[in-house]
């Protein structure tokens, strides 16, 4: 690890500030991913900013129905709450399918947002990468791509995201809710919140330079059959291969979403009008325009046969 | 408890002399961790805090380098030396302590970060004469080979029964709106944050099931 200060904040305007006044600052709070990357100094802050005194630690209903979760609430804490698991299961499902127990407990709501790829070659400091290392190259490209990106990828990065939370996240319309360095606040929708890696794949997301998330928010429930399926290579405690979040409706409408497929949670709108026809004409539209390599193809046949088996079961 | 920090910082130094690192040695932070060589102009130099650790009941003042992890401040500093460091990713558990009753992988936090924390580890649950229920049971069931990942085991069932207790839901829970039950599909999957790599897992389970009154 490379040498750093550190302070605890006391305000988020106050950390985010700090962030913006003192060059090559991190938020920290829950840490699983950060410190393991500056273990590898894949990540090398000179300075540590601790955001878990700060009271973003609650989950509160909305006046319009919704949910705002704090930023600092653990992962299995989110997870186990009663208004979460009864209106937004799906959110459940994919928090409890993601690390492990302890990790969980430890890991925060905004820090899963903001948890960067697993791709072996971003991880393997030996080996050029436009993530890690801008202009350097992409080693994934031609090289062992089994777990990489079918749609959305650029000739400059082919990584998934890994969160299984954002998934669920995007298939429920959520909002991050920030404050920047001036104290102004802002609300970013989460379609917006990551992007595609183009031609600057070390940019994971659109927070400005030293902006804080202080919230998620969620909109009112939405009823339906809540599901998150994650096909992984062990039964538990590993990434995505692909995961599909859904909410199927009685009328066999619905909405999904889509892990480890793309650098961002996948979903496309458009296509979720051909859910009352079936996995295949909704698959068809989500991974339209995909592209595929030896290793990864069978992930457009996976994504399907997931969505069929949630929609069977959502059908009971 | 004695700290014996001052002679493995003449260790360090005398060993960093013998290879010629002399204006190494003098920048040498009391954590005795070892200092990069060379430092791009973004990164400070080692710095020191002084924080206090609270650790099985009992409160410690430490000056340590902000990059001491919390494993790495139980094991060096105060000796505690049951957290084991495996992997030092978070992928093995055997760091596992719990942190306000909660499980955590003490490899992914740092000491600094955890000022004004309850911290419990192995040596905190039992001692030899007063062992906690689930280090009885691993003993009775054999529930270890070598006994590396088993300290990180136990505190891991601890925290585990208790996220169980309090109605967390798992991957396997299969209604997330009835009450959780604890089961051996439960324990195996709320465990997979622990690896053993003797295999023990069988006999793991079967103690973890007896102290929770469950059938394995």
């Amino acid at each position: 690890m490379k040498a750093f200060t550190y302070e605890r904040a006391k305000t988020p305007q106050e950390a985010a500030a700090t962030a913006a006044r003192i060059p090559n600052s991190r938020f920290v709070a829950g840490g699983t991913n950060l410190l393991d990357l500056m273990k590898l100094q894949i990540e090398t802050p000179a300075h540590l900013i601790d955001v878990n005194d700060l009271a973003l630690d609650r989950i509160e209903p909305l006046p319009n129905g919704g949910l705002r979760i704090g930023a600092l609430i653990r992962n299995s804490d989110l997870a186990a709450d009663q208004r979460v698991r009864r209106d937004y299961g799906v959110l459940s499902r994919a928090l409890v399918a993601g690390a492990s127990g302890q990790l969980r407990n430890q890991a925060t709501t905004a820090g899963n947002l903001l948890q960067r790829t697993r791709c072996p070659y971003f991880y393997d400091t030996n080996q050029p990468c436009n993530k890690r290392k801008p202009g350097s190259g992409c080693s994934a490209i031609g090289g062992f791509t089994r777990l990489h990106a079918i749609v959305g990828h650029s000739e400059a990065c082919i990584a998934t995201h890994p969160s299984d939370m954002a998934v669920a996240m995007r298939v429920l319309d959520a909002q991050v809710e920030t404050v920047s360095p001036t104290g102004a606040t802002r609300i970013i929708p989460i379609a917006d919140f990551h992007r595609l890696p183009g031609s600057t794949p070390h940019i994971d997301h659109n927070l400005q330079p030293g902006e804080l998330i202080t919230a998620v928010t969620l909109p009112p429930p939405v009823g339906g059959v809540h599901a998150y399926r994650k096909v992984r290579d062990r039964a538990s405690y590993a990434f995505a291969i692909v995961s599909v979040a859904a909410i199927v409706q009685r009328d066999g409408t619905g909405r999904v979403a889509l892990g480890g497929v793309a650098h961002k949670p996948w979903r496309v709108e458009a296509a979720e009008a051909a859910m009352p026809r079936g996995a295949q004409a909704a698959a068809a539209g989500i991974l339209q325009g995909a592209r595929t390599t030896d290793d990864n193809a069978f992930k457009v046949p996976l994504v399907e046969r997931t969505l069929a088996s949630i929609i069977a079961e959502a059908k009971g | 408890m004695p700290d014996f920090d001052p002679n493995r910082r003449q260790l360090l130094k005398a060993s960093t002399v013998a290879v010629g690192g002399v204006a190494v040695a003098s920048q040498l932070a009391p954590a005795a961790q070892a200092a990069p060589a060379a430092q791009p102009a973004t990164n400070t130099t080692p710095t020191t805090m002084s924080i206090r650790l609270k650790v099985n009941g009992i409160e410690h003042q430490l000056m340590v380098d902000p990059r001491t992890t919390l494993l790495d401040a139980l094991r060096e500093r105060l000796h505690l030396t049951g957290s084991k460091k495996g992997c030092d990713q978070g992928q093995c558990g055997a760091c596992t302590v719990l942190i306000d009753g909660r499980r955590t992988t003490s490899c992914l936090t740092l000491a600094v970060m955890q000022e004004g924390h309850e911290i419990t580890t192995i040596e905190g649950l039992g001692t030899p004469t007063n062992l906690h229920p689930l280090q009885r049971a691993f003993i009775k069931h054999d529930g270890f080979q070598c006994g590396f990942c088993t300290p990180g085991q136990i505190c891991s069932a601890v925290g585990m029964l208790e996220e169980i207790r309090a109605g967390a839901p798992s991957h396997v829970t299969a209604d997330l709106n009835a009450q959780v039950v604890a089961s051996p599909m439960e324990f195996r999957e709320r465990m997979s944050g622990n690896i053993c790599r003797c295999g023990a897992y069988s006999n793991i389970q079967e103690a973890i099931a007896e102290v929770a009154g469950v059938k394995p």
